[in-house]
């Protein structure tokens, strides 16, 4: 959470109007993904791109289901008869029958659909729930907030995977249909997760709340609604693309979970990784591995793409974990680049839009370019130190 | 659960913090340990009170567990006999009070589908869920806190990077998965290591004519002195305590590599830096120590993700502990017992923090709040 402490006054004073012409011109840079692509290096940037591209096959593979996949998820036979129990990989069945005489391939890449309907569902509705009452929780305050905080902090101490379970009872009964366990896995999980963007949400509500925009905005009659949506919403957002890669990982975990202990979906009303690992777990006792190797090796790229967007976005946002570029190493080509990307460089520093604005507000002269070098990488030939902590801040700061 | 790495004070910790938190320590912090403490420990009672309500408030959302293990199955009739006889078709409100009344007195209730109290099951089988975790958490800290420090003293190159996915991907790998190709590889593959189950029938057998079976086998198959009884129970542990080992060593990783990364950036290290200390030795004296704290908090949230990894484990593994029991329990619609087991968990969970909340506000002063 370094991120939500690390901004104190910046994204202060310029606030509302000044800043909007400003943030639409370089829109496409300042994407969430997009910055942060621009600002990684090395290694970072390495991981950063395989987990995007991790993400874009899952994507690709979920929305072209149909086209990819030689079989339905439910197909037991074709035009030469039943496929037949647990066949070994060959021409027909790439990868296999199961157990259930199901094409193995085909259902992997079915189940790419399921778990993208789930994360969509569940990040959504935390999304929203948690944005919400995170948002009038923290500014509001009193003894909602209390009462919510205390509840927002025991169901987060709550092992996730049994909340689930629970939720999964009260909304399916245990036996799915296709939206019915898509629901209900999504719900669970939605459970769980409400009181993650909750807790940041509120944290940031508090913070920004005190701040003097806010204020003055208070002192010139804007109505509660009006403050919350227009000035502290939109700068407590800042931490959500993190939060919500984590979270699309684990609810693939959980839906996972969920289907491996018997609560998944029905492989008539579509295809489930975990279902699929459950009903193989006698197959490895036997030693046939490809009923079981696949579709875990499907949840676990995925979970992994997920998980590395995840950290560099983390890393990335955290000063004491991001690499810088090595001055030393550069080629003259590369700082070319650096000061012909203003917009890339200047965001660098731990506020985001809100970097941008210090440096508009502070009336730092001229030339963005050699405002950038200073505020995102302190030139000093420094080889990645962990010491640049204080550097990075105060010349984001000044 | 990830997103907390970097966040010191763990679970407990003031969730709002970054506004004020230094003159509001200096305040309440000297008030001293014991009020810590006493305030600490009130506040389990609204957590377990917060959980038992939500729990027991969803599972009777849509029924009554009777119908749910039997709806169908039997006439309506009968159906609605079994319901009053359990005392299912009285105000909601009442059921409650009753149930919380049950929980007091350490009444869980009895499952419905072989008619134990849940308590008994919960005595029988957490030991076994219990020598799972300890294992798996040896597994933890002997693979994840020396690979974090590497990690860290390798920053940004390519031993950390190695390091960096591996931990990534034993968070990624669902625990369940990981053991089934352990299972593939080393059980059924090339057939080292027993497929499933604590314990090959004969050992168990021996083991239960013991004086007093403790039901942690390892320390029963020590006390029997027989070298094959615990070669034995050892060779059944080894791939479920992996299995569920890697997922917290991977976590331990990354934590130890930030922290000690950040520690390695503060004002005495630098000092010492500066003093000619060798960067090994820095890595080993100083800046090791410090970086473990935090683990310290963490292990409290691990806890939730050690138990339901081990609930997975287990029924990958049939290691007969509280979690293969759950699944069985789900698979028999028995929500008597899921409710029971569930709750139990959880209040084991909130206690564990709490304990680990103390050990931490022991060891690091600033901790309290």
């Amino acid at each position: 959470m370094a991120t939500a402490t690390s901004v104190p006054t910046a994204a202060g004073p310029a606030g509302e109007p000044g800043t909007t012409p400003a943030r639409r011109r370089r829109s496409w840079r300042s994407l969430p993904i997009v910055h942060q692509l621009r600002q990684s290096v090395g290694l970072q940037r390495g991981m950063l791109v395989a987990g995007l591209v991790l993400m874009g096959v899952f994507l690709l593979t979920a929305l072209f289901a149909p086209l990819l996949a030689p079989y339905e998820y439910g197909q037991l036979r074709d035009a030469e008869g039943l496929f037949g129990a647990q066949q070994p990989p060959s021409g027909d069945h790439l990868l296999g029958t199961t157990v259930g005489g199901y094409d193995v391939l085909s259902r992997v890449i079915w189940g790419s659909r399921t778990a993208l309907y789930v994360i969509v569902v569940a990040v959504l509705l935390s999304i929203v729930a948690g944005v919400l009452l995170g948002l009038v929780s923290g500014y509001f305050g009193g003894w909602l907030d209390r009462v919510l905080v205390v509840i927002a902090d025991a169901i987060y101490a709550f092992p996730a995977l049994l909340l689930a379970i629970i939720v999964a009872i009260v909304i399916s009964g245990g036996q799915s249909s296709l939206w019915g366990g898509i629901m209900a896995a999504a719900i669970s999980i939605t459970v769980v997760f409400i009181p993650q963007y909750f807790r940041v949400i509120r944290a940031e509500t508090v913070r920004i709340k005190a701040e003097a925009f806010v204020e003055s905005a208070r002192v010139i009659g804007a109505s509660n609604r009006r403050i919350m949506l227009r000035h502290v919403l939109r700068n407590a957002t800042r931490t959500l693309p993190l939060i919500l890669t984590l979270n699309a990982s684990e609810a693939i975990l959980t839906l996972a979970g969920l289907g491996f202990l018997g609560f998944g979906i029905q492989p008539t009303a579509a295809a489930e990784w975990g279902y699929d690992l459950q009903q193989s777990l006698s197959d490895v006792t036997s030693g046939i591995w490809w009923t079981s190797l696949f579709p875990g090796l499907a949840i676990v790229l995925v979970v992994l793409g997920l998980t590395l967007v995840g950290e560099s976005l983390n890393d990335l946002a955290d000063p004491r974990l991001r690499t810088r570029r090595r001055v030393a190493d550069q080629e003259p080509a590369e700082e070319g680049e650096v000061a012909a990307v203003p917009g890339g460089a200047l965001t660098a520093g731990p506020a985001g839009v809100g970097g941008l604005e210090v440096t508009a507000a502070g009336g730092r002269p001229g030339n963005p370019a050699s405002a950038g070098a200073t505020g995102a990488e302190p030139a000093e030939g420094q080889v990645a130190g962990p010491d640049v902590t204080g550097q990075d801040g105060g010349g984001t700061r000044s | 659960m990830t997103t907390t790495t970097t966040e010191p004070t763990g679970s407990t910790a003031d969730p709002v913090g970054a506004p004020d938190p230094a003159p509001r320590r200096r305040r309440k912090g000297s008030g001293g340990l014991g009020s810590y403490l006493l305030v600490r420990f009130l506040l389990i009672f609204p957590t377990i009170f917060i959980l038992v309500t939500t729990v027991f408030f969803l599972m009777r959302a849509t029924g009554d567990p009777i119908t749910a293990a039997l709806g169908g199955r039997l006439p309506a009739d009968q159906l609605a006999e079994r319901v009053r006889e359990a005392g299912y078709d009285r105000p909601l409100m009442t059921q409650y009070l009753e149930y919380l009344g049950n929980l007091v007195q350490g009444d869980f209730g009895t499952t419905l589908s072989d008619r134990r109290p849940v308590l008994e099951v919960l005595t029988t089988f957490g030991i076994a869920t219990l020598e799972l975790t300890v294992y798996a958490l040896i597994v933890a800290f002997i693979v994840g806190i020396p690979l974090g420090m590497l990690a860290a003293y390798f920053r940004d190159r390519f031993p950390d990077a190695v390091l960096r996915v591996f931990a990534i991907l034993c968070y990624a790998t669902p625990v369940f998965f990981a053991g089934l190709l352990l299972k593939l590889v080393f059980a059924s593959g090339l057939g080292w290591l027993p497929v499933a189950g604590r314990a090959s029938t004969g050992t168990e057998i021996e083991l239960q004519f013991l004086e007093s079976p403790t039901g942690f086998y390892l320390i029963d198959a020590l006390q029997t002195g027989d070298w094959d009884v615990i070669s034995d129970v050892l060779e059944h542990a080894v791939l479920p305590a992996i299995a569920l080992g890697l997922l917290t060593a991977g976590i331990f990783l990354r934590l130890v590599r930030t922290n000690v990364i950040g520690t390695l950036g503060t004002g005495y290290v630098e000092a010492a830096r500066s003093r000619g200390v060798a960067e090994s030795r820095l890595l080993r004296k100083h800046a090791y120590r410090p970086a473990l704290i935090p683990i310290i908090t963490v292990i409290g949230l691990q806890i939730a993700i050690l138990l339901v990894g081990a609930v997975l484990t287990e029924t990958t593994f049939e290691w007969k502990g509280l979690g293969f029991q759950l699944a069985e329990y789900l698979q028999a619609r028995d929500f008597v017992a899921v409710q029971g087991i569930v709750v139990l968990l959880a209040v084991i969970v909130a206690v564990t923090n709490f304990i680990v909340d103390i050990i931490a506000a022991l060891i690091d002063p600033r901790v309290r709040y």
